[in-house]
């Protein structure tokens, strides 16, 4: 092997690698949208599924988190692009010595923190309600995401402008002026349409930005909530494979996109170069409309068959290898069951042998017996599975809380709750603060020695 | 139709900078004018003041006797041929050339039918569908004719059209743009630092340096009898001797020379008085292979270019470093190579000219 050879081995590793850290979240996470599996994840691989969809697609807050994502992102759009063209128009009409500053000043946004963004808008905006209108009338979620968002994302397509700005002759507008075209004229019609490219870019991108914005929208949003704040509420309170759903929806229509841009892109190169080659005396090749190129026509197809055959293949035969999963399962569990009983047995028999030591109590708090042998390798599959055994029911405990083993199940936290309001009142002799640190920050705590 | 345009006791000053000086012009209705001077003369400056782009520091604009002060570049009778063209990337041709009637609301149909008209007039037709890209630099440049045209200006104001064409174009538009302000009769402002240009083309040439006028005259009299040694030098080629007047009257003024005494006429423009300082200009046509002419000297020949029509002989005189240059007509007797011979040449008096020391253009 040549040093040669190394090299180019080392570099095929190295953009393998990269790809890899890029890709393999998305990739993985993609795979996960088609597992059975209750919990968002690769293996065991159970059964493929496009079930997930379904459950998304009839995920009401997460709809709605989707809708109300989409229009703030059409109203920051509507905000941002005029604002941001306004501000790169500045800059080219201020004189060189005081543009610095200019810029300076339109681009600190994007170096604020979107957290103190999302504050200072709620503050200011809830401030100028009470002045003006003794009310908190702007405080609207929609209204104060807009807006909030837009202060940063103005500033973002004003870097687009201004670098489309840059190739802007500004002879063309003195062109039209001479020719007798009043100021607004010469914008409509001559910057405006050079500035089109830049106008789309920059739709799409404040559209994205404020899409996926969640710093700056958990303050603003208010009531409302967009599909970054209700995922997150979703990942705190347990997630399922839905998400994974969304991702690949999203990914889908990120890669469609990004095909026809590149598709029209190169078309628009083949029209700059058959234009050259006609000035230049050739033939004109006459362009093949859009929907009569093949690399569309491919495109669509891998499209259509990859949804064709992931639906085909999603739908049929799913409860049968879901069944069998289940019964598969249940003989796994079983065998624990029995394993388990038996090393229990063993080990009664050897704590009887050694009478000093006192049997563990079977009973504990809840919760606490979670973390008996947190660390042994098979313990949370068993601990799942026994406890579906143990409900003995069909019906799936909620989604993607079992590996948990309910610890974030809301109902979970407040059963502790309700089950301490229920508590009969610990009686007056007994040490407080003593039975396990249980109620060492209760307010009522501190008062009671003072009572007595 | 057409206008005159007068500059009255125009300054431009940015600054500190002084790009026109108390210009005064007045170019005549339906004339092809042009501007001559070196780049950063200030030419464009002044066609800037005309156009509307630039207001001038003081003095007066005037088209068609109108006074233009705070009239702005829309509402001026003029229209601007710019060095780039500035023609619109994004519009077909026929937009292009109708855009100032787009402007003004009139109706497509009538501004397709108008711009039919004024690419015949280009001799462009059938090719007002095409997108701008698509043309030949001499194609756009006609072009940009057929759209400053169709607006009707009084005046139209040319920035170096031609500068960005390469020779075989340029040449051919000269005799273009000439034949077209000729068949519509507006006054043409021509801005060149090109002097052939400006000799083929234009009825008036105005020689500007530094933002001074230097000299307004038919191209001939440019040539002939040039106003200053900036425009001597500038406007064609020119040998010089510099010296100091030794006798001078109406016709002729003799100049002592480190080369030599030397006679020639004595300029029209500039008067010259016995101890002035002063230079005498010979064209290089003007310098003869003959010394029974009313100059003449010896000179050593350093080398030769052929070309084609024209030999080009370079001299070395004695007391004059930079040399000399003759040019002869290619009369297919003189094909022998005489480098490094010692010739003796002449030149007459009627063809030398004799003008104060003053700046000279910049080789």
């Amino acid at each position: 092997m040549t040093s040669d050879h190394i090299r180019k081995m080392f570099t095929l590793l190295f953009v393998a690698g990269f790809f890899l850290f890029l890709f393999g979240p998305l990739i993985t996470m993609g795979l996960t949208a088609f597992n059975s599996s209750e919990f968002p994840r690769v293996t065991p691989w159970e059964c493929f599924t496009v079930e997930w969809f379904d459950v998304l697609r009839q995920d009401q807050r997460l709809m709605q988190g989707i809708k109300t994502s989409f229009f703030i992102g059409i109203g920051v759009v509507f905000v941002a692009v005029p604002l941001g063209l306004a501000g790169a128009l500045l800059l080219t009409q201020v004189p060189d010595r005081t543009r610095p500053w200019y810029y300076t000043i339109l681009i600190s946004p994007i170096l604020v923190p979107g957290v103190v963004l999302g504050i200072s808008t709620l503050i200011f905006w809830d401030r100028m309600g009470q002045m003006f209108f003794g009310d908190s009338v702007f405080y609207n979620g929609y209204f104060l995401t807009i807006l909030g968002q837009s202060t940063f994302i103005s500033a973002y397509t004003m870097l687009i402008f201004i670098a489309r700005l840059q190739r802007f002759d500004p002879a063309l507008e003195e062109a039209a002026l001479d020719l007798g075209a009043t100021h607004v004229q010469t914008f409509r019609k001559v910057l405006l349409p050079f500035l089109k490219p830049a106008i789309g870019s920059a739709a799409v991108l404040a559209f994205l930005a404020s899409f996926e914005n969640y710093n700056t929208t958990v303050f603003t949003v208010v009531s409302e909530a967009t599909l970054t704040t209700v995922l997150v509420s979703k990942v705190r309170y347990g997630i399922n494979p839905s998400i994974s759903a969304l991702a690949v929806v999203i990914i889908l229509i990120t890669l469609i996109g990004a095909c026809y841009y590149e598709l029209v892109k190169r078309r628009e190169l083949r029209a700059i170069d058959n234009a050259k080659r006609v000035a230049g005396g050739g033939a004109s090749v006459v362009q093949r409309r859009f929907f009569a190129e093949p690399a569309a026509w491919l495109i669509l197809l891998v499209f259509v068959v990859g949804l064709g055959t992931a639906f085909v293949a999603g739908t049929t035969g799913v409860d049968e290898c879901k069944v069998e999963v289940k019964e598969q399962k249940r003989v796994q569990t079983e065998a624990r069951i029995k394993a388990l009983n038996e090393r229990r047995a063993k080990e009664e028999a050897s704590a009887e042998n050694d009478s000093v030591s006192p049997a563990e109590p079977r009973t504990r708090a809840k919760g606490t017996e979670n973390f008996n042998s947190i660390f042994q390798k098979d313990n949370l599959e068993g601990q799942m599975d026994s406890s579906k055994s143990d409900e003995s029911s069909d019906k799936p405990a909620r989604k993607g809380t079992e590996n948990f083993n309910s610890m974030f199940d809301q109902g979970n936290l407040q059963g502790e709750e309700s089950e301490a309001e229920t508590r009969p009142e610990p009686e007056p002799k007994s040490r407080k603060g003593t039975e396990n640190f249980n109620n060492i920050f209760d307010p009522g705590n501190l008062n009671q020695p003072d009572a007595k | 139709m057409s206008a005159d345009v007068e500059l009255k006791n125009v300054w431009v000053r940015f600054g500190d900078f002084v790009a026109a000086r108390d210009v005064d012009l007045h170019i005549g209705e339906g004339e092809f004018f042009t501007i001559l001077g070196p780049s950063g003369c200030g030419k464009t400056t002044l066609l800037r003041a005309v156009s509307g782009f630039l207001e001038p520091s003081d003095g007066q604009v005037l088209i068609g006797g109108r006074d233009m002060a705070g009239i702005g570049p829309n509402r001026r009778p003029t229209a601007l041929i710019f060095q780039n063209l500035a023609l619109f990337p994004l519009m077909s041709v026929w937009e292009n050339i109708t855009f100032a009637l787009e402007v003004r609301g009139v109706n497509r149909a009538d501004r397709r039918k108008r711009a039919t008209e004024l690419l015949e007039l280009i001799a462009l037709p059938d090719q007002g569908d095409k997108m701008v890209g698509e043309l030949s630099g001499g194609q756009r440049q006609r072009v940009a004719i057929a759209r400053a045209l169709a607006a009707e200006p009084d005046v139209l104001l040319l920035d170096e059209p031609l500068s960005a064409l390469d020779l075989k174009l340029r040449q051919h538009m000269r005799s273009e743009l000439r034949a077209i302000q000729q068949r519509v009769g507006i006054t043409f402002i021509y801005i060149t630092h090109d002097q052939g240009e400006a000799l083929t083309m234009s009825d008036h040439i105005a020689v500007m340096r530094e933002g001074v006028i230097e000299q307004v005259s038919d191209g001939t009299t440019l040539y002939d009898d040039p106003g200053s040694s900036f425009v001597a030098s500038f406007v064609g080629e020119n040998n010089y001797f510099r010296g100091t007047v030794v006798d001078t009257d109406v016709s002729y003024t003799t100049l002592d020379t480190p080369s030599g005494r030397f006679r020639g006429r004595t300029s029209k423009n500039q008067s010259l008085r016995k101890g002035d300082d002063a230079f005498v200009f010979i064209r290089p046509e003007s310098i003869k292979f003959d010394s029974g002419l009313d100059n003449s000297l010896q000179a050593r020949v350093r080398n030769q270019e052929f070309e084609g029509n024209f030999w080009q002989v370079f001299l070395d005189v004695e007391g004059e470093n930079k040399g000399l240059k003759l040019s002869t007509v290619n009369d297919g007797r003189h094909h022998e190579n005489i480098s490094g011979d010692t010739v003796s040449v002449g030149f007459n008096a009627d063809l030398a000219v004799v003008l104060p020391a003053g700046p000279l253009a910049a080789e």
